[in-house]
């Protein structure tokens, strides 16, 4: 019996103690009617040998391509300790830390996670981690709705350069709250949403206004002026970040005259695998003045009975299992093992080694863009900086390029054809650290033969 | 002179210009950087740590050893289902080829991780009896979320907006009302009999047509089997409602009833409970949902199909127009669904109608063992389901010994404590679950350690009010915590 040590002596001595026949007989409070039949649909069990050989085979299958996909998910090199210590069983099988004498390692490891978050974005205060960036976003959004008391129209502004994905969960998340996201397009030539673009709004009832930074389609934005353009018009600024680049890039805290309000981002960059898109886990900072509107897990450092520091949730009268249908919001876990990994790997870079895998993500970007772009027929879309991501315009449609250099090996990108019509000849690409000169070739060599 | 055995936070072990230089590439000339105009550099590098590789591995090594955990401890928690997380999941997930793809990685690319999901959503059909099964939503709240969503969308579709309210049983998770309120409806409670279950006459009551749905789980949070479900899912149906079921107590009857069978239109599993993966100190779960045939269209996005010729595709908004949309930027915790595929083909048919047959088995005999040695059950006249609750509010009144100075002692007993306070309608409570993969030995010591520690009660209450004494830290003060709010370090 897989995982169940009973012995049929224990079996015996256990329904003894309880007075029963059999185990069916504890369930005779279930109606008859109701019991299951013989779950046809399910196969036989396997030994573990035989589901790992069968996984393995099916992990190999879908190994081997050189990827150069960003798009919100980004490979970068994951030291050998970050997952050897996350997947410690003391980690990796505990749970919420509701007995905090019993959890403090988890605890301190959350309070660590939240001042390295804190630091990064510059700002007052974090969360212990949320589901993703994308459903953060969302969170991010209700938030500023409860924070920005006196905006009353439950109106946000949300750039279309913010990553469609992103706005769709956001969508999905906020449908049913009353909240309206009104759309703000971006500069065609720049890739960027600049301030002009918003003039329309200007003293419109908005609670925020979203800023990405790098945006979707890698563009650096003028953080500064938009967030005094938002602060002067009464809104809330909402940061979504790429943890990577926050070692170059301003830190939203220090963006225009005042910093913004709530900071949002996915921190799987830092040490988190791509593995299909999760678990990943999105960070959540904000001002100290707007901490009581933050949803999810909060750990503060407090004292025990004999004075000695320790930690321990906080602020729980936030959350849904003491104030239920008034909760900030019905999130109950945080990522905990995708945190403790980005915890560790920011620990193992450092300042110094955060900021050198930014600086060769960057720097491989221009590279891949100035080997790409030299070929025939392939340009820059816009002209706007970028961090590691660009988008390239084709001489054919994305979706005709891509699967022809899928099938030679190459993941060359996302078509954004996807999400904007109009730029159904482009493909945004990235490339990180772990993209070397040699990969660069062979795609740039790859693509003019596609192309020719 | 302290060690880096004590507290100390990684801040405090940093000094300036020390680094873990295996783990970053050689810094690159400043000219490398010239694209990024100067205005939006950042001034001043972050204050991340400055430590050797060493000293991280040994503070997060140190760390990780003050926590309980299943692989170290019983760890009884009620609703929350501690069960083995078997470390072969953890290696199947974690193989290269999966822990290496791009969730945009195009489907010629990852035909075996589709493959996979695809099986692993037919099985959760199986077990569940329901006629649609999506794997995205992140966590048991946001799949309570997606289902609330969906009886909404229903509602919407039929122009039934008249509709305005979820009905609760007053012992529901937190969760099932802030997860109403999230979706746009008001929340009216049920009260709950003495014996556990629904006041079936107060819920007929409170059906009508401004009723959305019925939000519950079975067996209840009381530990139960809710026996009227029948007439719960007619009185609700009758009404034009849909009923949701809260996966979260789905260890107790797994393979042994089949929510879709009760008559719920909407289920969600907790795959971090009832299929084994790990809670990781609080995450990532996964909370798949499962509908009834009505319920399809709406289904969260994307879901895994396969076509005739056997290749697996991904079903977005454009093969389901109604969907409810998408919930996380990609497709979930693919990580977290790729160690509960593995379970569920070690398990198998046999082994998935063990898990219910044998929690309900270890969960009945620790009731009667705790019952021996004088503890009151909550409810005394029912069989307990993968859980039970026990009220110390006799020991409360006359030893001045709460439920949270138990729980505390027993983590001197090198035990988990159950849940507490949990449901909130049973004073001085706890919640125990003991699960199906603790040997008898294991429950046996929790009944002498309890035994003990009430024998203490009796004797010496003040020894319970103060403790724990073994753990790394004494009882915390949780009112500095809130009043003196300190959630970053400052070095200042």
């Amino acid at each position: 019996m897989p995982f169940i040590p009973h012995t049929s002596d224990d079996v015996q001595a256990m329904l003894a103690a309880i007075g029963a026949d059999s185990i069916e007989d504890l369930f005779d409070e279930i109606p008859a009617h109701l019991k299951a039949g013989a779950l046809a649909g399910l196969p036989e069990g396997l030994s573990e040998m035989e589901v790992t050989a069968l996984m393995a085979a099916r992990a190999r299958q879908d190994a081997g391509a050189l990827c150069f996909l960003g798009a919100g998910a980004y490979e970068h090199h994951i030291p050998a300790a970050v997952w050897e210590i996350a997947t410690r069983g003391e980690y990796y099988t505990a749970y919420t830390p509701y007995q905090a004498e019993a959890s403090q390692g988890t605890l301190q490891t959350i309070y660590e996670f939240q001042t390295l978050m804190a630091r990064l974005t510059g700002m007052d205060a974090s969360n212990a981690s949320v589901y993703d960036g994308a459903s953060g976003l969302a969170e991010a959004v209700l938030m500023a709705l409860r924070a920005n008391r006196k905006s009353k129209s439950g109106r946000v502004l949300m750039p279309e350069a913010v990553n469609p994905r992103y706005r769709q969960a956001v969508a999905a998340i906020c449908e049913n709250q009353n909240v309206e996201l009104v759309s703000v397009p971006f500069n065609t030539a720049e890739g960027t949403t600049p301030v002009a673009a918003l003039a329309d709004h200007a003293g419109e009832d908005f609670a925020a206004l979203v800023i990405a930074q790098p945006n979707f389609f890698g563009a650096l934005e003028d953080v500064d002026a938009l967030t005094d353009w938002a602060h002067a018009q009464g809104m809330l600024v909402i940061a979504l970040v790429n943890p990577t680049a926050l070692a170059l890039l301003t830190p939203p805290g220090e963006w225009g005259e005042k910093g913004a309000d709530i900071v949002i981002g996915e921190a799987q960059p830092l040490g988190i695998p791509l593995s299909s898109g999760g678990p990943y886990c999105g960070f959540m900072c904000c001002k100290q003045q707007h901490i009581r509107q933050m949803p999810g897990r909060i750990i503060g450092r407090t004292v025990d009975l004999e004075g000695r520091p320790g930690f321990t949730l906080t602020l729980q009268a936030r959350e849904q299992h003491i104030r239920r249908s008034k909760a900030t919001s019905n999130i109950c876990t945080n990522q905990g093992l995708a945190m403790t990994a980005a915890t560790i790997y920011l620990s193992l870079l450092g300042p110094e080694g955060l900021e050198a895998v930014a600086a060769h993500s960057h720097a491989n970007t221009q590279d891949l863009v100035a080997r790409l772009s030299a070929i025939d027929g392939v340009s820059l879309a816009f002209a706007s900086p970028t961090f590691h991501e660009a988008v390239l315009r084709l001489p054919k449609p994305a979706s005709e390029v891509l699967p022809k250099l899928a099938e030679r090996g190459i993941i060359g990108g996302y078509d954004l054809g996807l999400d904007f019509p109009a730029l159904a000849d482009c493909v945004l690409v990235c490339a990180t650290e772990t993209r070397i000169a040699d990969d660069i070739d062979l795609y740039a060599t790859v693509l003019a033969e596609v192309l020719a | 002179m302290s060690t880096q055995t004590d507290n100390q936070l990684i801040f405090e072990l940093s000094r300036p210009g020390r680094r873990a230089a295996a783990q970053a590439p050689r810094a690159l000339p400043e000219e490398r950087l010239s694209a990024i105009p100067q205005a939006l550099r950042r001034k001043q590098r972050p204050a991340l740590p400055e430590v050797s590789e060493l000293q991280v591995v040994r503070h997060y090594t140190n760390l990780s050893t003050r926590n309980f955990a299943i692989d170290k401890q019983f760890y009884p928690l009620g609703s929350c289902t501690m069960k083995y997380n078997p470390r072969g999941a953890n290696r199947a997930a974690m193989l290269p080829g999966f822990l290496g793809r791009h969730p945009l990685a195009p489907e010629s690319h990852s035909q075996g991780y589709l493959a996979c999901l695809f099986e692993l959503q037919e099985f959760l059909k199986e077990v569940t009896g329901m006629q649609g099964v999506s794997l995205t939503p992140m966590a048991g709240a946001q799949g309570e979320f997606a289902g609330v969503a969906m009886i909404r969308a229903y509602h919407e579709a039929r122009n039934d907006d008249a509709r305005t309210e979820i009905l609760i049983p007053e012992a529901a998770h937190g969760t099932n009302p802030a997860t109403a309120v999230m979706c746009g409806y008001k929340v009216r409670e049920v009260p709950v009999n003495k014996e556990g279950d629904v006041d079936l006459e107060a819920l007929k009551a409170a059906c009508g047509p401004q009723t959305a749905g019925l939000m519950m789980t079975n067996p209840s949070t009381c530990g139960v089997f809710e026996r009227q479900i029948d007439g719960i899912a007619k009185a609700v149906h009758e009404a034009g409602g849909l009923l949701y079921y809260d996966g979260a107590n789905l260890n107790a009857i797994l393979g042994k009833v089949r929510p879709g069978d009760m008559g719920f239109d909407v289920i969600h599993m907790n795959l971090h409970k009832t299929f084994a993966t790990p809670h990781g100190g609080g995450g990532p779960g996964a909370g798949p949902v499962g509908v009834s045939e009505r319920l399809k269209p709406f289904l969260p996005t994307p879901i895994v199909g396969r076509e005739e010729d056997g290749r697996y595709r991904w079903l977005d908004q454009h093969d389901l127009p109604q969907s409810i949309g998408h919930l996380s930027a990609f497709m979930g915790n693919a990580g977290v669904l790729l160690r509960a595929y593995f379970y569920a083909r070690v398990l198998g048919r046999e082994g998935m109608i063990r898990v219910g047959e044998y929690s309900t088995l270890a969960a009945n005999y620790l009731l009667k063992r705790l019952e021996a040695i004088g503890c009151t059950p909550a409810y005394p006249a029912r069989r307990a389901s993968h859980e039970f609750i026990l009220t110390f509010a006799k020991e409360s009144k006359t030893l001045g010994v709460s439920a949270m100075d138990i729980a505390k002692r027993l983590l001197d007993y090198n035990q988990h404590a159950p849940t507490t306070y949990f449901p909130l309608l049973v004073p001085e409570c706890f919640l125990i679950e003991p699960t199906e993969t603790e040997t008898k030995e294991a429950l046996d010591e929790f009944v002498a350690a309890m035994e003990s520690i009430l024998a203490e009660a009796r004797d010496n209450p003040e020894l319970l009010k103060g403790a724990p004494y073994s753990q790394p830290v004494r009882r915390l003060d949780d009112v500095k915590a809130a009043r003196e709010l300190d959630l970053v370090w400052s070095n200042v």
